[in-house]
């Protein structure tokens, strides 16, 4: 007989393809927008039955949350009309089809190498056995901001890459209108529990599931329901501050991690008894940007006075 | 005992889930669809929480499931309440 506690896996793997396919075959595009955070929720409860709650809260915020709000964002945008997926020929989704099966096949067996057929070394046991070490006793944390802490520098770095993206596009998007009173309570609720609750995650990211992609998820979060209730500015700062906010992960991180050259040590090689308060510091600087990124991108472009060429730009975009 | 009880609790909570979802998909119009969404998945979350909590059985973990639940209520309230004003506001204009 299959073993029971199996089957709620099963059913929850097998709805997970199947949103996964009608999110990608649903013709309508915004179903096709809803279907895939409908996917991304289950995907966080798949996380978290895999014993992985750090991803499962990153998939929900990141992933379902803003990554489906920001889609959103951009169907309101196309304001063309043509809300219908593109039509592509026969020929070309035949490709299409061939390449993804050709990559699954490829992922799937180099899945299957590393875990099955070539029993390796793991690194797992040197980063528990590390871990009173690290200054944090969460190993998720003291991997990312420890043992890897250039891989999380760089990820920080292609986030301040994305901003600057956002703010060539053009100019933000149009704000929507003032909330109702319902609504409006609604807010007066919610933002501020979002802000404790981004604090919390930060907070506790040291020794249990959070940090500072989290945070920075929950906390841009309240910024895009300010925005949705008709503040345009969607609690962001304006000019030089704003600046400050987007560059502050990377800055803080590579000017603590060059001191430490300068101190003798190597890059970003903290010293033992200061490693619990530096990745603190980090991880404060690294949720204010990333928050900050989140809404500009929800925010969609430029904002007034963000460049002394807006006059110009103006003429132009008038001219053409 | 008690844990009969609590499966009771949630055994019902996941009926009222599931009237929830047949009235979704088969009442005819946007306003009564809301109706039977928000007051099934309201009720229905209510019981399991309580059903999930008696399991459980720890105070603290009962605060917290009874946190989510307020959030779950404000929120599909509201939402609720924003869809059929803008459908509302669309047939009218």
């Amino acid at each position: 007989m299959m073993n029971l506690t199996l089957l709620p896996d099963l059913l929850l793997a097998g709805m997970l393809i199947g949103l996964a396919w009608a999110a990608l075959s649903s013709d309508d595009l915004r179903r096709g927008v809803v279907l895939f955070i409908a996917f991304g929720l289950l995907l966080a409860i798949v996380w978290a039955r895999l014993l992985a709650p750090d991803l499962a809260l990153a998939e929900a915020a990141i992933g379902a949350g803003l990554s489906g709000a920001l889609l959103l964002v951009a169907l309101r945008d196309g304001s063309g009309g043509d809300k219908r997926a593109a039509k592509r020929s026969r020929l070309n989704r035949w490709l299409i089809d061939l390449f993804v099966l050709v990559m699954t096949c490829l992922i799937g067996w180099v899945l299957w190498l590393t875990i099955y057929a070539e029993p390796v070394e793991r690194l797992a046991q040197l980063a528990n056995a590390m871990l009173d070490r690290s200054g944090v006793s969460n190993p998720v944390t003291a991997v990312l901001l420890n043992y890897r802490a250039y891989d999380t520098l760089l990820e920080l770095v292609v986030v301040l890459a994305a901003v600057l993206g956002v703010l060539v596009v053009g100019r933000e998007r149009r704000g929507y209108r003032e909330a109702g009173p319902v609504f409006y309570g609604l807010v007066h609720w919610l933002v501020p529990l979002l802000i404790v609750t981004a604090g919390y995650l930060l907070w506790v990211g040291a020794h249990a599931p959070g940090g500072a992609f989290q945070a920075g998820a929950t906390l841009a979060a309240a910024g895009i329901v300010l925005r949705l209730a008709g503040y345009d500015a969607a609690g962001l700062p304006d000019g030089r501050l704003l600046r400050w906010l987007l560059v502050a992960g990377t800055g803080v991180f590579l000017l603590l991690g060059l001191g430490m050259n300068v101190s003798g040590g190597r890059f970003l090689q903290y010293p033992e008894a200061w490693s619990g308060s530096l990745i603190l510091v980090i991880e404060v600087a690294a949720t204010a940007s990333i928050a900050a990124a989140l809404v500009l991108a929800y925010r969609g472009g430029r904002t007034d006075g963000w460049l002394f060429m807006d006059n110009k730009d103006k003429s132009r975009e008038v001219s053409s | 005992m008690l844990d009969l009880f609590a499966l009771l609790l949630i055994f019902s909570g996941i009926t009222f889930f599931f009237l929830g979802a047949i009235g979704l998909l088969r009442l005819p119009d946007l306003h009564s669809r809301l109706h039977a969404l928000t007051k099934a998945d309201n009720l229905g979350l209510g019981l399991l929480i309580v059903g999930v909590a008696l399991l459980h059985g720890s105070l603290l973990v009962a605060l917290k499931l009874l946190l989510i639940w307020l959030l779950v209520l404000l929120g599909s309230a509201t939402s609720a309440h924003l869809i059929s004003q803008y459908s509302l506001r669309r047939n009218r204009s």
